[in-house]
């Protein structure tokens, strides 16, 4: 594993070359070009207050700001990480022509296809900081706790990225199970809402370890509170061995691409 | 570290037909004991057998093989894109591939673009690309159209651009497939001149290639595959009669094949009023011979059968080479012979004294005309010759190999 995160260092410039032409392939020939970086996470964030807006009228709620920001704050993360799954199971299938005629480590694609989205995912946090700004959500020192939820976030997907890239290269029906989970994935996911709304069942919500590092997400900007320590060591737990695991997997798996793609 | 590529009983199999790709069919296949992969299961095939090699630093080796020889998995095993299924392979210093110089690029990035992702998939680092772009650029000759996009580069431009910056890399072991089939004859002559000059920078070049002239000016050892398996390893003036040879059976038998299709499916009259029963190769001795070799008698036998009487028909003989070079021609009436009429059944015999060919595979196609030369009878093109190669000659790159005296004279 050491060995494979040196090979990936040594070739860091390749995963910056290929984060570059998926990024410039995505925003190419559209007229708007990257401001669909900028408008993709609006949209998203538009659609949830949709949603809450209409969940506040049917149980005579008001919509405050901070319930706004709230899921603004959680739909970005959220957004990142489906976008990079989608990408990321289909970044070695996609690549043939490079797997089955050139040698580099194949995580670098996986890799890069999930810095594209990170960069949309910094596109976003931008707008997103100015509208913080403008509601006055304010600061605090729990924000010091961001790094750390967002590392975990980039860990988990990562390594679940991996592991799903690379079985979609063996068994192509990894990429609509994916499809499919992810899908319904946001109403088993605190994206449009609180965890605590669901009481009893809040566990089961935080369970999924993006459900917990969205709360604590959540919690560190919106709310000026400290993440929940239970959830976040678990998170962490979960995110680190996912990452582990990827990487084993993708490693053990790497000299078979080229035959079975 | 003595040597820069080791190949130890390199083994490396695949499969035929669709693999498996559904989970139905590999729940059970994942249960069952598995054998470290040394047995051949069903529709597997050997790709590579037993597959040894030693190349020394700054050593320059042919790998040679007519199609399906493996030529092309010994690379892929090189450059560490598949792993050999027994055996080992080691390489000693930085190795790029000359093969498929264009996998990565991308047809919506500019030239410029696609030159830097290209140069990093290749193992380059970003300051290297930096250093030798300019050159990179230069030598493709694409210059004008470095910010275009790729997808309307011709195709030619598209692969000499590839190649430029394949061929920048400086490696240390330099693997090369069917390259300098890129460009005009200009830059093919470019890309000579760059790998003679890795080669003088005592770089070590693997060259897979069936362009014979290429091989010959650049390698001194051959190491020659067939069906999987090294068949010969040595010195190119002890390999290529050997690989010739078997290059030439191989056609022949195809030539062979395509022509008793061809005669089944076009015949040219169905009744022509003679037919050429069959013909038959000899020496003089009237000894049946199929192979020849250079220098050698040859008698062609024509036996023909004409159901009506015909008045002065001629003859033509022509030798063809596999590549549709006409190499010989003859014709009865300008070697002075008058046939006169013909009925029933007869012979026409055409002697060589001796065979000036170049070795190779050749069609021999003979015709009976009409006295005019304006409709022929019947054409007969079934028959090959065949010349094969005998030790040390190597002027395979010419027509004839008549015997030729040197002399010098102050």
């Amino acid at each position: 594993m050491v060995q494979m995160l040196k090979e990936i260092f040594e070739y860091r410039d390749l995963a910056w070359m290929l984060t570059l032409r998926d990024l410039r392939v995505r925003y190419k020939q559209a007229a708007m070009g990257f401001l669909w970086a900028v408008f993709m996470p609006i949209v998203a964030v538009c659609a949830g207050i949709l949603i809450k807006q209409a969940m506040a009228v049917v149980s005579h709620q008001s919509l405050n700001i901070r319930g706004i920001m709230s899921i603004s704050v959680r739909v970005l993360p959220w957004t990142f990480f489906i976008s990079s799954i989608r990408f990321s199971v289909q970044a070695l299938v996609g690549n043939t022509s490079l797997i089955t005629k050139i040698y580099f480590p194949r995580a670098i694609l996986v890799l890069s296809s999930i810095l594209a989205c990170l960069f949309d995912f910094a596109i976003g946090s931008g707008v997103l900081v100015v509208l913080l700004t403008i509601f006055n959500v304010g600061l605090s020192l729990t924000l010091l706790w961001l790094p750390l939820l967002l590392l975990l976030l980039v860990l988990f997907t990562t390594g679940l990225g991996l592991i799903l890239s690379c079985a979609n290269l063996f068994y192509r029906d990894v990429k609509y199970i994916v499809e499919v989970i992810l899908m319904y994935g946001i109403f088993f996911t605190p994206v449009f809402y609180d965890a605590n709304t669901f009481g009893r069942l809040k566990p089961f919500m935080l369970l999924n370890p993006i459900g917990s590092i969205l709360e604590g997400i959540n919690q560190v900007v919106v709310i000026h509170l400290a993440p929940d320590k239970f959830w976040t060591t678990y998170a962490a737990l979960i995110s680190v061995s996912i990452f582990i695991l990827g990487m084993s997997i993708f490693h053990k798996n790497e000299h078979l691409f080229a035959e079975n793609i | 570290m003595k040597y820069a590529i080791e190949f130890h009983e390199v083994w490396k199999k695949f499969k035929k037909g669709e693999k498996l790709n559904s989970l139905r069919d590999t729940i059970p296949h994942f249960f069952r004991k598995r054998d470290p992969g040394t047995i051949l299961e069903d529709k597997e095939f050997w790709a590579l057998k037993d597959v040894s090699f030693n190349i020394e630093r700054g050593g320059v080796v042919g790998i040679m093989g007519p199609n399906g020889a493996g030529k092309s998995t010994l690379l892929k095993l090189l450059s560490k894109i598949m792993n050999p299924n027994k055996g080992w392979l080691k390489i000693n210093g930085r190795l790029a591939a000359l093969i498929e110089v264009t996998a990565g690029f991308h047809p919506e990035l500019t030239g410029r673009e696609n030159v830097y992702l290209n140069g990093a998939i290749m193992g380059m680092r970003k300051r290297e690309i930096d250093g030798k772009f300019d050159a990179i650029v230069e030598f493709s000759g694409v210059k004008e159209f470095i910010d275009t996009p790729v997808k309307k580069y011709s195709s030619g431009m598209y692969s000499r651009l590839g190649f430029s910056v394949a061929a920048h890399m400086d490696p240390d072991i330099l693997l090369i497939d069917e390259i300098l089939s890129v460009g005009d004859a200009a830059f093919q002559a470019k890309c000579a001149n760059k790998i003679r000059e890795l080669l003088n920078s005592g770089a070590t070049i693997l060259l897979i290639s069936h362009q014979l002239n290429m091989i010959q000016s650049l390698c001194k050892r051959i190491i020659l595959l067939q069906k999987g398996k090294m068949v010969a390893d040595g010195h190119i003036d002890d390999v290529l009669p050997l690989y010739q040879n078997i290059i030439y059976k191989n056609s022949e038998d195809e030539i062979k094949r395509r022509m008793t299709n061809l005669n089944d499916q076009v015949k040219i009259d169905t009744s022509p009023l003679v037919d050429i029963v069959q013909v038959t190769f000899s020496n003089t001795v009237n000894i049946r011979k199929e192979k020849f070799t250079v220098g050698d008698p040859i008698a062609i036998n024509v036996e023909y059968h004409a159901k009506e009487k015909i008045d002065d028909p001629l003859f033509t003989m022509e030798i063809i080479r596999a590549d549709g070079v006409l190499c010989c021609f003859s014709r009865t009436d300008q070697c002075g012979i008058r046939v006169g009429s013909m009925e029933g059944k007869g012979n026409v015999t055409i002697i060589m004294d001796k065979l000036v060919l170049a070795p190779g595979i050749y069609m021999v196609k003979l015709s009976i005309w009409d006295r005019n030369m304006i409709h022929p009878y019947v054409v007969h093109s079934k028959n090959v010759l065949r010349i094969e190669m005998t030790g040390g000659l190597n002027q395979s790159k010419a027509v004839f190999l008549p015997d030729i005296k040197w002399e010098l004279s102050n």
